[in-house]
């Protein structure tokens, strides 16, 4: 067990790392992300108004996301940096947000501040979630929940099971098709240990889940993206829908728009790439990247081994000049220069349900 | 076999000591994906890092139990660190080393010291 965002988790349950990583992959994996936090805006007068409202914290288009769907989203600040990444869903009458653990005061207090003249922000917080994740996650959660099957790659719903509600979307960080389902505390422990009793799955702790996300190409929150990181620096383009960029309906008014817009028409300075070592050497966080001729061009923010790819994989920041695909560059580890080529990602196909 | 209190084991054969880790520090390690072994003929000094062993979890290094040269490496932790957690303290030792004075083994524990230290 280590201490994380004010949650004792486990880094491995007694299958270890590797084994957790390769079932999920393989079978089904369920993960206890109850740290994270769980927030609904419920709208003082209408949903339009509060969807717009959302809009002005982030370069995302919120109010076309169609009811029983689910978005991705980042929270800007105003030099354009990312103050943390996030799920929201439309619920028909509110909206559901799920943000991560260690910025869920700040994100809540954030929402607070710039959205209650539209809406309540209403932190959840007697509700657990967990994420079911793998090509037979279907499987395994249709035998409790049968309307899970008809579900695609980010629609949520509200289903019932053992006489309480729970808040279900089709979607993860793990690059598996699979579930995040949010389930009232004092049903949580019963759904846990009904889901094991399937017998796809297994329980997975925080040190597959990093490996998992990674070899999935996802950005970790806090390493991989922080305050100083632009969305476009982090690849996150896909996620600024035409809406919100020049020459869409609402264009801007987010905080950091000018630099992010900027970014968006004539490239940033540095791009979150994929990084593959060509030894076995695991490239971790902070290792220092060189171009070939020794000019400093970035550094490694998350990187490890990859289980499903049976080699070292890593993300990081270089210069923009080096980051086209195929591109051999030299990381730092233990005071040697050691070849990694930029790679693309996902380092492992995803098989997202759409 | 000796035991040293960073988790290694320590088996002589003839006038070299044998070095590889514990089952407990393999199983503390998680799956091992990659071994980095020193160049034989290197002369080490007790405490000097002398392997790096990177798991699924974390890097951590093999210190030099004692003073001597390394005479021989197992290279094939090289091509297969999972070896590590397989077999650790049979295929899976690390390094050889030359040393003096084999009276240098007395100071570490014996099975029983060490599985007291790890109870």
């Amino acid at each position: 067990m280590v201490p994380f965002a004010g949650y004792e988790m486990p880094v491995q349950y007694a299958t270890g790392v590797m084994k957790e990583h390769l079932h999920t992959r393989a079978a089904a994996g369920l993960f206890d992300v109850s740290h994270m936090g769980q927030v609904i805006l419920r709208p003082k007068v209408s949903y339009q108004e509060t969807a717009l409202a959302f809009e002005s914290l982030m370069p995302v288009d919120v109010l076309g996301v169609a009811q029983g769907r689910q978005r991705y989203g980042i929270f800007t600040n105003e030099t354009g940096g990312i103050l943390d990444d996030l799920m929201f869903a439309n619920r028909g009458d509110h909206i559901f947000v799920v943000v991560n653990a260690a910025c869920k005061g700040a994100d809540i207090a954030h929402m607070t501040a710039h959205l209650s003249g539209v809406c309540d922000v209403v932190p959840v917080t007697d509700r657990g979630l967990l994420a079911l994740q793998g090509p037979q996650a279907e499987a395994a959660l249709a035998r409790l929940v049968p309307q899970v099957a008809a579900m695609r790659f980010m629609d949520v719903a509200i289903l019932p099971w053992g006489g309480v509600d729970l808040w279900i979307s089709r979607s993860g960080y793990t690059g598996e098709d699979g579930f995040e389902i949010s389930v009232p505390d004092a049903q949580a422990g019963a759904l846990a240990r009904a889901l094991l009793d399937q017998p796809e799955v297994l329980p997975i702790g925080l040190g597959a889940r990093d490996s998992l996300r990674l070899e999935a190409g996802l950005c970790l929150y806090g390493h991989d993206i922080d305050t100083t990181t632009s969305p476009v620096e982090a690849g996150l383009v896909w996620a600024i829908q035409k809406a919100r960029k020049s020459g869409g309906a609402r264009v801007g008014g987010f905080p950091g728009a000018a630099r992010i817009l900027d970014e968006l028409a004539s490239g940033p300075q540095r791009i979150r790439v994929g990084l593959r070592p060509e030894g076995r050497a695991p490239m971790r966080e902070g290792t220092q990247v060189f171009a070939l001729d020794g000019t400093p061009v970035g550094e490694v923010t998350s990187g490890g081994f990859g289980p499903s790819v049976e080699a070292p994989v890593a993300m990081g920041y270089v210069a923009a000049n080096y980051a086209e695909i195929g591109t051999k560059l030299e990381g730092e580890v233990r005071g040697k220069r050691l070849a990694l080529t930029v790679s693309a990602m996902p380092f492992h196909p995803t098989t997202y349900k759409r | 076999m000796k035991y040293t209190k960073d988790h290694e084991w320590l088996r002589v054969e003839g006038d070299v000591v044998v070095v590889g880790i514990t089952e407990h520090a393999a199983t503390a390690l998680g799956d091992v994906v990659f071994v980095e072994l020193p160049e034989v003929e290197t002369v080490i000094a007790e405490g000097d890092e002398v392997v790096v062993i990177e798991s699924v979890k974390a890097a951590s290094d093999i210190l030099a139990p004692v003073d001597g040269e390394i005479v021989a490496v197992n290279g094939k932790l090289v091509d297969n660190p999972g070896l590590v957690n397989e077999d650790p303290l049979g295929s899976a030792w690390f390094f050889k080393v030359k040393v003096d004075d084999l009276s240098v083994l007395d100071e570490f524990m014996d099975e029983d010291e060490y599985n007291d230290l790890i109870g």
